[in-house]
């Protein structure tokens, strides 16, 4: 059986209900899942004896600047035994944003969603140590959202006062 | 060389003060090499054999500012970085000069940013723009030369403010 088939029909199997799109673009499988699910989901792809996609390669975000499903958060995962990537994705509909950390599920999604909190303000609940990345702490706003200035907001980031 | 040749046959040479305290700093600036990104390599470069910034005494690279004259800001400055530079800028002894090395330190370069410091001197005194992204080992080395150019010119009560200044700060 085709490896992606034997991902697509285990999923299938267990979360007919949580499965809102499945994508096959340039032979990248992409699986768009509901917000609530996507936990679940994910520790199922971990721990499936057929599957075991052990390692969580990236989690970033999308925003896509319209009021309604505002940012998609993207799990990038790669199975050793199948030697398969397989991308997740998850929408998030309304404020506040917010979504299910997986860091209990992959230790390497620690930072990456101390990142994308940074970059795009999403929450991740149940992380274990939710705080900026690269701004400085204090920072009150997320620069990679589309409503952010690419030259930032004036006064917004301390500087040291200029000696005489 | 002209003074030993003077000191040879005379045994003493008349000056000022001022003059030969401005001859002294100007021939052994001591860089601190604040090298945060690429232009640091073209920095390093001047001090190999090539380029040889030992010619004009300043190959004392160290990497503590306690003992520098002259700060080389070689690379992007962001917010974050801008209060350690200041800090390591505020640990040197008087005097000190500043050189802006490259396109970023000087305006931002390609960076036009949230991130970057449009131009290190919204919080440094500098003395010297070096153009050039980065610039190379020669740009450094005049900019060097301007420097002591500088030096050559001031003289010895041009600082004597300083240390009452500092004294005032640390006690206020």
């Amino acid at each position: 059986m085709d490896i992606k088939d034997l991902v697509l029909q285990t999923l299938k199997e267990n979360f007919t209900d949580s499965i809102i799109e499945i994508t096959d673009f340039r032979n990248d499988l992409s699986i768009t899942v509901k917000q609530e699910k996507l936990f679940e989901l994910a520790k199922f792809l971990k721990e499936n004896e057929n599957l075991l996609f052990e390692m969580c390669k990236d989690v970033t975000a999308i925003d896509w600047a319209t009021r309604k499903n505002r940012f998609t958060v993207v799990y990038h995962l790669y199975s050793f035994k199948l030697n398969f990537n397989l991308r997740l994705k998850s929408n998030l509909e309304t404020e506040p944003y917010q979504i299910q950390s997986v860091t209990p599920i992959w230790q390497s999604a620690n930072w990456y969603e101390r990142e994308t909190y940074d970059m795009y303000g999403i929450e991740f609940i149940n992380h274990p140590d939710l705080r900026r990345m690269y701004m400085p702490e204090g920072f009150e706003y997320h620069p990679l959202r589309k409503d952010f200035p690419v030259l930032g907001i004036p006064e917004s980031l301390p500087l040291p006062q200029k000696p005489e | 060389m002209g003074l030993e040749a003077k000191l040879t046959q005379d045994g003493f040479i008349t000056t000022t003060i001022d003059a030969i305290v401005a001859w002294a700093r100007k021939s052994s600036v001591w860089p601190m090499p604040m090298g945060i990104s690429c232009c640091a390599i073209e920095m390093i470069a001047a001090a190999d054999p090539k380029y040889d910034i030992a010619r004009f005494g300043s190959e004392v690279m160290r990497f503590t500012p306690r003992q520098c004259d002259l700060m080389i800001v070689a690379g992007t400055v962001t917010y974050k970085m801008a209060q350690v530079v200041r800090r390591i800028y505020d640990q040197m002894p008087d005097p000190k000069w500043v050189i802006a090395m490259g396109a970023c330190t000087s305006s931002g370069g390609m960076y036009r940013s949230y991130n970057v410091v449009q131009g290190i001197d919204q919080f440094l005194p500098v003395d010297v723009y070096t153009a050039g992204c980065p610039p190379r080992p020669e740009n450094l080395l005049n900019a060097l030369m301007t420097i002591q150019e500088k030096i050559s010119k001031t003289r010895a009560r041009d600082f004597q403010d300083i240390i009452p200044q500092k004294l005032e700060l640390i006690n206020k």
